[in-house]
């Protein structure tokens, strides 16, 4: 089966790779794009660890062919922060022990960043509906919960004066 | 899990797309969100050698209201349904049950077309349909048909769509009258153990005036119940009249033991869930 060269851009970088049609957005993400913080959880769409940005939605690339991704913008946690300067939501998972093994902290911080772009002032009842598919098994959410409000808070603070 | 090789193919129009079903026949699968699909293609029960992709389609993204009549492209997101100002209006018992489907990130993708075409008797929208009463918008070779949702449904994934026509939209009657979704699922993200669509509509005498039952995944189709619907409207809405209803549509499902648990319990979580679809819809009636 022939191969499809496709244009995407990720984290605000266009990037080209080649892709049969049955290839899925997660493996040429990892494995092409050396792009390995979307992760492959249950391959099932149920658990959200492979959860990325594209166009404004969050989607989880283990469903999705690469092809169907011809085009896009997709962010994924590279684009969110990086260990020099980490992401509101990064820092507050930190703070806030949002994570344990960190498997699913990648797309779960990715799906809480839409959250927050779409529900600036989230109740925690918002929080827990709207990461309702990213699973976690070890932290009981309770911490995640709290670090995504903490992250609402400070990015709903005025702007420091310098 | 890797799908088995297949062509993709992206046509632009609904023409275009029913042209590519006829020529590539039964080894093609026309996909819309994917989020049915993709996982059955992962898990090699479904193998088509050609995929039809109606992403590019934009005319069937739409969601319109026109006087009293309400229509919904097949490729509109269960997201889409969720923000439509137009609906929360015309209909908002849809964006109730658009909101206890799957999660966020499949609502984003999936769409209302793949929900009630693929005949999957745990997929909420097809009891909804069948309570709206609405229509199927078919589109073949011989050109456009519309079929009933409360005809379309045969067996679990046996519809009355035929192999070589695409689901292009959806079109009811605006709603009128008290509404609710009331759906028993395990967690969130999981199908229903069971679930109910109601629409009753009260009277000036507060008689009930109009009544819509349909039950999600408790037989291999959804279930209008047409008995029950009509004792409410014959006897108004009473504590007697809700438990009789009740009992007829009881009447008609058939549930399977399965890991959403045995029978008895769901013939239980049924009544329950029934009883406060009917309670809830006349509260806002």
């Amino acid at each position: 089966m022939s191969k499809t060269k496709l244009t995407l851009n990720v984290n605000g970088k266009s990037v080209e790779a080649e892709a049969e049609p049955r290839e899925l957005l997660i493996h040429v993400l990892r494995e092409q794009l050396e792009i390995t913080g979307p992760h492959i959880g249950c391959e099932t769409s149920h658990c959200g660890a492979c959860t990325v940005e594209i166009d404004g939605r969050s989607v989880k690339s283990c469903t999705m062919f690469a092809i169907q991704a011809q085009g896009t913008e997709i962010t994924t946690i590279e684009g969110l922060g990086n260990p020099d300067k980490l992401h509101v939501l990064q820092e507050k998972f930190k703070e806030h022990h949002g994570l344990q093994c960190g498997y699913c902290t990648p797309g779960m911080i990715t799906r809480a960043h839409r959250l927050l772009e779409e529900n600036p002032n989230p109740t925690e009842e918002d929080v827990r509906f709207g990461i309702a598919g990213n699973l976690c098994r070890c932290t009981g959410y309770q911490n995640i919960v709290k670090a995504v409000l903490a992250a609402a808070d400070e990015l709903n603070q005025p702007e420091a004066v310098a | 899990m890797i799908p088995g090789r297949f062509e993709y193919h992206q046509p632009d129009s609904v023409p275009a797309a029913v042209g590519l079903l006829s020529d590539l026949g039964d080894e093609a699968r026309v996909i819309a969100g994917g989020h049915s699909l993709i996982p059955m293609m992962k898990l090699r029960l479904a193998m088509p050698e050609h995929l039809i992709d109606l992403r590019a389609i934009d005319s069937l993204k739409q969601i319109s209201v026109a006087g009293s009549t309400v229509t919904i492209g097949a490729m509109a997101t269960q997201s889409d349904l969720i923000d439509s100002t137009e609906l929360a209006t015309a209909a908002p018992i849809v964006r109730e049950t658009a909101l206890q489907i799957a999660d966020p990130q499949v609502r984003y993708v999936g769409t209302i077309g793949g929900n009630v075409a693929n005949g999957d008797p745990g997929n909420d929208m097809p009891a909804l349909m069948q309570c709206l009463n609405a229509s199927f918008h078919l589109h073949g070779p011989d050109g456009e048909r519309q079929v009933p949702a409360r005809e379309f449904y045969e067996a679990a994934y046996f519809t009355a769509r035929d192999d070589l026509e695409i689901l292009t939209g959806i079109s009811f009657p605006a709603c009128e009258g008290g509404y609710a979704y009331e759906k028993q699922k395990r967690k969130i993200g999981d199908y229903a153990t069971a679930a109910a669509a109601v629409l009753l509509s009260k009277a000036a005498d507060s008689s009930c005036s109009q009544a819509a039952i349909a039950l999600t995944n408790l037989a291999d189709t959804p279930l209008y119940c047409q008995e029950a619907s009509d004792h409410l409207v014959q006897s108004g809405v009473t504590d007697a009249s809700i438990d009789a209803a009740v009992q007829s549509a009881l009447g008609q499902i058939e549930p399977v033991d399965d890991n959403r648990g045995p029978v008895e319990f769901k013939k239980h979580a049924a009544k329950v869930i029934l009883k406060r679809a009917i309670e809830n819809a006349w509260a806002r009636a």
